[in-house]
């Protein structure tokens, strides 16, 4: 943030924010729109300070179920992904269906698992369909992008099993599942607000999109948009959060990593 | 002025090829059948056109490669201690893990041989000062030049002090005057260890400025085209880059290899 342009870089979005908002608030002012039609963003903003308490607890327990998502979803990507890549008769059997869970739209499978699991439980497993792929498929991409000549090293060396594995394929997969990550992050988020949205008033969650749910039901628009913001904004820290993890491990080596003064 | 080479010293054999071919799946024979005898201590480069089988052949005598026909045999001099390993061997590229230090990188061989830190960080330091890196243990191979690269990976390949150096076009990558400053410390390197050197190149002027013994190989499939015995006194230094006796040796390998090249240029 030292030349100006990078200023600029970071001031007209801001500007452009700005502008959105005070358009907003004037139209709503200018015509005397409704709150349940359209709320002012000022209101937005009371709404959310005022209804803290309960925002904060959904938001709570919104980020412990992406958290719980994408847990499950980092290991067993990465896990699934050196299974495949220690077995080509595994990867061969069982890829085509983390495709087909891939492809198949969450928001179609999550009436169907609130059916079968608890809703606690179906809403991690929603969060860990939509995310686990990109793991998947970036650390099989990651682990099959090893320099051939330094594997003819480890052979000569006569590495063993794990020692390749641990010294060789999972620091050349690094990026790569970093990658991955990073994109799981985000698509965790929404696996679980998919689900909670599908569980809807029958559910017995209060996250954040039960919140939505549950405020669209009566009326409470200002506390629909709150919430909204509050996601969105808990996408941006979790996205930000694994942007900068990844950073600090990639930064003494990876191109990716390095400033274009390098 | 050069003789029919003969590898008839008494210091004994190090690497001993009879018959040795590699045809790949496609059918398509890269090398072979060779027969090479290298003796214990000596320099010998392997030199030819692009795609002759020259690397095929030290990828076969390491080991990276089984030969479909013939047989390769290494005799191991050293102590084979723990962390010793018969065979350094030095790609085209420098092939370092970018995610590792120069110290962590050259450690590599050791870690894999699970020689206990405080063995390995003595006999580290020590490659590292014999490649002239010592002050840059801690640096990330980024942050260092191509020729300092290829430094680390020499060092890497000495540190389980090897009796056969088997080296792949080290230096093609390097700019002229780096790669003449690698070939002198290459060059005192070997008079210091008495480390056996093959040397994969196809530069007519570095295959003679190093070696004992120049091998030339024909055109896919690769074969002994030629051999000479370079008779020039050690240690050689910049005044033989420039002497006529050079020349002269350079004019014959070159003569030896113009067949290799005519038989590519219709392909």
């Amino acid at each position: 943030m030292k030349s100006p342009r990078d200023l600029v870089r970071f001031l007209l979005p801001v500007a452009v924010l700005a502008a959105g908002l005070v358009l907003w608030e004037a139209i709503v002012r200018a015509y005397g729109i409704q709150p349940y039609v359209l709320p002012s963003p000022l209101l937005v903003l009371k709404t959310l300070v005022a209804d803290w308490p309960v925002l904060l607890q959904s938001l709570g327990v919104t980020l412990l179920t992406t958290l719980e998502g994408f847990v499950a979803a980092a290991v067993g990507g990465v896990v699934l992904a050196l299974l495949f890549n220690q077995s080509k008769w595994l990867e061969y059997s069982l890829f085509p269906y983390a495709v087909v869970l891939q492809v198949t739209p969450v928001i179609a499978i999550a009436p169907l698992l609130l059916i079968y699991l608890q809703q606690q439980t179906a809403v991690i497993v929603c969060a860990w369909i939509v995310a686990f792929f990109p793991v998947l498929s970036n650390t099989t991409l990651g682990l099959s992008s090893v320099d051939r000549n330094l594997a003819g090293l480890f052979q000569l060396y006569g590495a063993s099993k794990l020692q390749t594995l641990l010294f060789l394929k999972l620091p050349a997969a690094l990026p790569y599942i970093l990658g991955g990550l990073r994109i799981a992050g985000g698509l965790s988020l929404i696996g679980a607000v998919v689900a909670e949205i599908a569980a809807g008033s029958a559910g017995a969650g209060s996250g954040l999109a039960f919140r939505i749910a549950e405020s669209g039901y009566r009326l409470n628009i200002p506390r629909m948009f709150a919430a909204l913001l509050l996601l969105s904004l808990a996408g941006i820290v979790i996205y930000g959060v694994l942007a900068l993890v990844s950073h600090l491990l990639l930064r003494r080596w990876h191109e990716s990593a390095l400033g274009k003064d390098n | 002025m050069a003789e029919p080479a003969l590898s008839g010293s008494d210091a004994g054999s190090a690497v001993r090829l009879r018959g040795v071919s590699k045809t790949y799946d496609s059918g398509v024979t890269a090398l072979g059948p060779l027969d090479l005898d290298v003796r214990r201590g000596e320099f010998v480069s392997l030199l030819g056109p692009s795609g002759c089988g020259k690397s095929t052949a030290l990828r076969l005598i390491a080991g990276l490669a089984t030969p479909s026909a013939g047989t390769v045999e290494l005799t191991h001099h050293g102590a084979a201690g723990r962390g010793s390993h018969p065979i350094g061997f030095v790609f085209q590229e420098p092939t370092l893990m970018p995610w590792a230090t120069v110290r962590e990188n050259v450690r590599l061989p050791l870690k894999l041989a699970r020689l206990p830190a405080t063995d390995a960080d003595a006999r580290i330091e020590a490659a590292l000062d014999q490649v002239g890196l010592a002050e840059f243990a801690t640096a990330y191979p980024r942050e260092l030049s191509g020729g300092m690269k290829m430094r680390v990976s020499l060092a890497r390949a000495l540190v389980t002090d090897p009796d056969i150096l088997l080296m792949d076009e080290p230096f093609a990558a390097l700019d002229e005057i780096t790669r003449f400053r690698l070939n002198n410390d290459l060059l005192s390197l070997w008079r210091n260890l008495h480390k056996t050197v093959i040397f994969v190149t196809h530069s007519v002027f570095e295959s003679v400025y190093l070696s004992e013994r120049v091998i030339v190989m024909t055109a896919r499939p690769g074969r002994i085209g030629a051999e000479f015995r370079i008779t020039s006194p050690e240690p050689r230094g910049e005044e033989f880059r420039t002497s006529a006796e050079y020349a002269a040796f350079c004019r014959e390998v070159s003569g030896a290899l113009a067949p290799s090249y005519a038989g590519q240029a219709g392909a």
